[in-house]
């Protein structure tokens, strides 16, 4: 039994250490927004949070993890920064199929963490590791400019 | 004429009903549909559009929409949602013409199931252009039959009652009945006949051809709570990886499953038998892994030691291959168009231009890799999938396992993406046959990034000749182009060695350019993959090609791109694309879907006035035009790209032109042609699927690479045309893609004087300037 500190609560998953946290997260636990799209942290579909910073889980061990808080899309309402870029994604009709966008948002989310009114530069080098096969990186980029917009805002 | 039944009624409809099956819906089928009669009468008169595709259209309103005595309205999707918003689009066409609320309409998706629903083939760019008049009926008639419910209510004249934003009012006396409170009774009355329907007015519509309707899937995807394949979960379920082949027609010849049995969680190991070429829809076969969970299922399948029969295709080699299609473009093929006297007018010519295009392989590679669940038990298979072609994969599911057809039942869940691939059953298949090996439990089937590289339904790779004989002018007397490519066709039957009409429909016969003497030749290809359908298909290379070459005959003329596309589309006019000899016309009618070159030059007038056409750029900079009709739209683009003196390429802006006729859901067409520009520069910057020794080469995304943001262009501006009077619905999904290669490439050559002939452009602008200098 290895114990996930996961959104919040704890959880006991009889898994083996070397289990990505991806699937320890989605065939275990039960959270199925954090997605599967290359298993080689290429794609960013399955980035999270750990400990506020994010990560692939698909090439990170469940076993490397141990006591570190773990978030995944599927409560990011709970986060006021992540409903903000929530809001701004739904705002700017970001979404094509959307399976990438958990992602997406969580990878932004980081940035708006660390760097709340970041360039157009930093944008794109924290979100370059993001695919979007439906091509909407225009539409995100605004998103994430909006929800910085609104950070700036809220702080003044 | 038929009656709804009192259960009309639906109560507590779960938005993941689909889960459970449409059970809840099942009380409203009755016997007949309108689409059913028609297609029996019509059988000698040619059908077109919708009405030609399996199964055709529906529109009965006990099929598509139902009320429930809160107000929620739920409208049933019979296709499937790739990102192009059809679950939105469609729904809102119901909502508009029943005069619903926005916030109270619910989207249930429908199983594959054509004889009630109609086609569900999610592909051609079809499904708002067949299903928009059909969708609207619908609406209007649940809306007819409120008001009619009202009016018996209230024992009034029907006249004096009109529907009204989920209320039907009686406008003499102001009184308002909400369509809850209608929908038992409304759900009794007999269906209107389709001729006494009134549709609203176009100055009527609520949510048609608007701004700013939300979209149904938005919250659910921003939360994480969207609902893809590999989102459906049973308790207990099994978890499968397959070890497929690697050769398109190889096999098992043995494999050993020791080390892979003794991986935790592994629980079986089994082989899925190859079937013989051609493989159509049919998996490939190979060695499954199941197991407790999928990281042990992808472990145990790096165990399994498996000695392969690759087969027929053991020496297929992109680099060898590519000199046979170029050696084949060089020669005499098949005549598919024959205008004019194209050698005469060739020897005649002031001068003549020749050039060479290439163009490889590409894989789909949906950010949601192919996977499917399936359960089977006692003699019944019902399978959960991201499928484009529900009714496809259910006759397949059925035809593999050997149950009858009503014994299969296909739920469809959200693609996280399709662009062709998931049209093709193969991967339900695979679930099923190992459902069945289980029976009563549930078992999963996750393809990895690798598998879906390896294992795509490939776009074609081709080779396109073209020679141009000039008048003095500068323009061209004739016009020879052939194109060398295996085809789609060859999934289905030996010796498919040529285009099929489809293919060729896109963008080589229906090439419209006023030019009087035309020879187009397709040489023989033979397939040595599968190759299948990306989106917009042969467009790809046909477009690539044309428009790269009139680039080259505009600056061979020494005249402005622009001007030159001007004087060769001619003299506005309206083409019978069969006088091209093109009898397809992506199954549209001739007559309603002519050529419209007046619209090709609007949009190509739209995109170059967006985009300043003719400034003057920064050294290293270039704007490049090209348009292209695919999928009955009209589609022009322009390009401003910067190339750095590393040969990198920044594309700070695309202006995009389309005419696409009337527009149904505005802001999803936009997002498909920003989202079609950013793929169309994927592919040409980025994109090759390349063999050797029958295997692809490219493993993930680092050796297969796609479109990053940092691809993207800096801004990218969809300029929606509103053509003049009145023209049927054109395709949004796919048209965008094609223009968006040849803009890019011309402009490269606008900005360094070099010619990209061979996609992808990758290295080749390394040191750009010395060349030049």
């Amino acid at each position: 039994m290895i114990t996930l500190k996961l959104n919040g609560q704890d959880h006991q998953l009889d898994v083996t250490e070397d289990m990505p946290l991806l699937w320890a997260i989605r065939d275990v636990a039960g959270y199925n927004g954090t997605k599967f799209g290359c298993g080689m942290g290429l794609c960013g579909a399955c980035t999270i949070h750990i400990d506020g910073a994010p990560a692939r889980s698909c090439i990170t061990p469940i076993g490397a993890v141990k006591g570190q808080a773990v978030s995944t899309i599927d409560n990011l309402h709970t986060d006021p920064i992540g409903q903000v870029v929530q809001q701004a994604w739904l705002d700017s009709a970001v979404a094509q199929c959307g399976y990438c966008q958990g992602g997406q948002i969580m990878s932004a989310t980081a940035l708006l963490k660390t760097n709340p009114n970041p360039s157009d530069e930093q944008i794109e080098e924290a979100m370059v590791g993001n695919i979007c096969r439906c091509g909407t990186y225009n539409r995100i980029k605004t998103a994430i400019r909006q929800a910085s917009t609104h950070l700036q805002g809220a702080k003044a | 004429m038929s009656r709804l039944p009192a259960d009309f009624v639906l109560k507590n409809l779960s938005r993941r009903g689909f889960l459970q099956g449409v059970g809840a819906t099942g009380a409203l089928v009755i016997a007949a549909s309108w689409g059913l009669p028609e297609a029996f009468a019509a059988d000698a008169v040619k059908k077109y559009g919708g009405d030609a595709m399996p199964h055709g259209l529906i529109d009965d309103p006990k099929v598509y929409v139902s009320i429930a005595t809160d107000g929620t309205v739920t409208v049933i999707c019979n296709r499937s949602e790739m990102g192009q918003g059809v679950r939105t689009s469609l729904s809102l066409v119901v909502a508009d013409e029943l005069d619903a609320d926005w916030a109270h309409v619910r989207v249930q998706q429908a199983p594959g199931d054509e004889v009630r629903y109609g086609n569900q083939d999610t592909d051609g760019s079809r499904s708002m252009r067949h299903w928009f008049e059909p969708m609207r009926r619908c609406g209007a008639s649940v809306r007819a039959m409120l008001e009619q419910a009202a009016a018996e209510q209230w024992k009034v004249p029907l006249g004096e009652c009109r529907a009204q934003l989920h209320k039907v009012i009686h406008q003499p006396s102001g009184r308002a009945l909400g369509y809850g409170e209608l929908a038992v009774a409304a759900g009794a009355l007999a269906v209107p006949a389709r001729d006494t329907l009134r549709l609203k007015q176009p100055s009527e519509f609520r949510y048609i051809g608007k701004e700013g309707v939300k979209a149904i899937d938005g919250a659910d995807i921003v939360n994480g709570r969207a609902v893809y394949g590999a989102d459906v979960h049973f308790d207990g379920m099994l978890y499968a990886t397959i070890a497929r082949p690697q050769v398109y027609g190889g096999k098992v010849k043995s494999f050993d499953a020791s080390a892979a049995l003794k991986v935790p969680g592994v629980i079986k190991v089994l082989e899925i038998e190859s079937r013989p070429l051609p493989s159509e829809f049919q998996p490939l076969g190979g060695v499954a892994v199941v197991a407790s969970n999928t990281w042990a299922a992808i472990k145990g399948r790096e165990a399994l030691s498996i000695v392969w029969d690759d087969g027929v295709n053991a020496s297929y080699n992109s680099i060898d291959y590519r000199k046979d299609l170029e050696a084949a473009a060089q020669q005499p093929g098949k005549v598919v168009r024959n205008t004019g006297t194209l050698d005469q007018a060739m020897s005649d010519a002031d001068s003549t231009l020749e050039a060479a295009y290439y163009l490889p392989h590409l894989a789909q590679s949906p950010m949601e890799p192919m996977v499917a669940i399936a359960r089977f038990d006692k003699g019944q298979c019902e399978a959960w999938a991201p499928s484009q072609a529900p009714q496809v994969t259910r006759e397949r599911v059925a035809e593999r396992l050997g149950l009858p057809f009503d014994n299969v039942t296909i739920n469809v869940t959200l693609l996280g993406g399709g662009f062709g691939r998931k049209s093709k059953p193969d991967f339900v298949v695979e679930a099923a046959i190992l459902a069945k090996e289980f029976p009563g439990k549930a078992v999963r089937v996750q393809w990895t990034r690798e598998d879906d590289i390896h294992n795509a339904y490939f776009h074609t790779v081709s080779a396109e000749y073209l020679k141009a004989g000039l008048n003095k002018d500068g323009l061209p007397s004739a016009w020879l182009h052939r194109t060398v490519a295996p085809s789609i066709t060859a999934l289905f039957a030996p010796g498919m060695n040529h285009e099929a009409a489809f293919e060729l429909g896109m963008g080589f016969t229906n090439m419209a350019y006023a030019i009087p003497n035309v020879r187009l030749e397709n040489p023989e290809a033979a397939a040595h993959t599968r190759v299948g359908w990306y989106r917009s298909v042969s467009n790809i290379p046909h477009g690539f090609a044309i428009q790269s070459f009139v680039d080259e005959l505009a600056h061979k003329a020494g005249q402005d791109p622009l001007q030159y596309q001007l004087k060769l589309l001619g003299p506005d006019r309206q083409i019978d694309p069969k006088t091209l000899s093109d009898e397809w016309n992506y199954g549209e009618s001739p007559e309603r879907y002519p050529i419209d070159t007046a619209r090709l030059r609007g949009v190509l007038e739209t995109a170059a006035k967006a985009a300043g056409w003719g400034r003057t750029l920064p050294k290293g900079r270039g704007l490049g035009l090209a348009v292209h009709y695919s999928f009955v739209t009209y589609v022009a683009a322009v390009i401003e790209v910067e190339v750095k003196d590393d040969g990198t390429l920044i594309v700070h802006k695309a202006d995009i032109a389309v005419d696409c006729g009337p527009q149904i859901n505005p802001e999803r067409i936009r997002s498909q042609f920003e989202g079609a520009c950013v793929m169309g520069l994927g592919n040409a910057v980025l994109g090759e699927i390349s063999f050797k020794d029958g295997k692809v080469q490219q493993d993930n995304f680092h050796m297969y690479e796609v479109a990053r943001m940092s691809l993207a262009p800096k801004v990218v501006a969809v300029h929606l045309v509103t053509p003049q009077g009145e023209v049927p619905l054109g395709g949004v999904g796919e048209p965008g893609v094609p223009p968006i290669a040849p803009a890019l490439c011309n402009a490269i050559f606008a900005a360094t004087g070099k010619r990209i002939r061979s996609l992808p452009v990758r290295y080749q602008l390394q040191g750009w300037q010395e060349t030049k200098a």
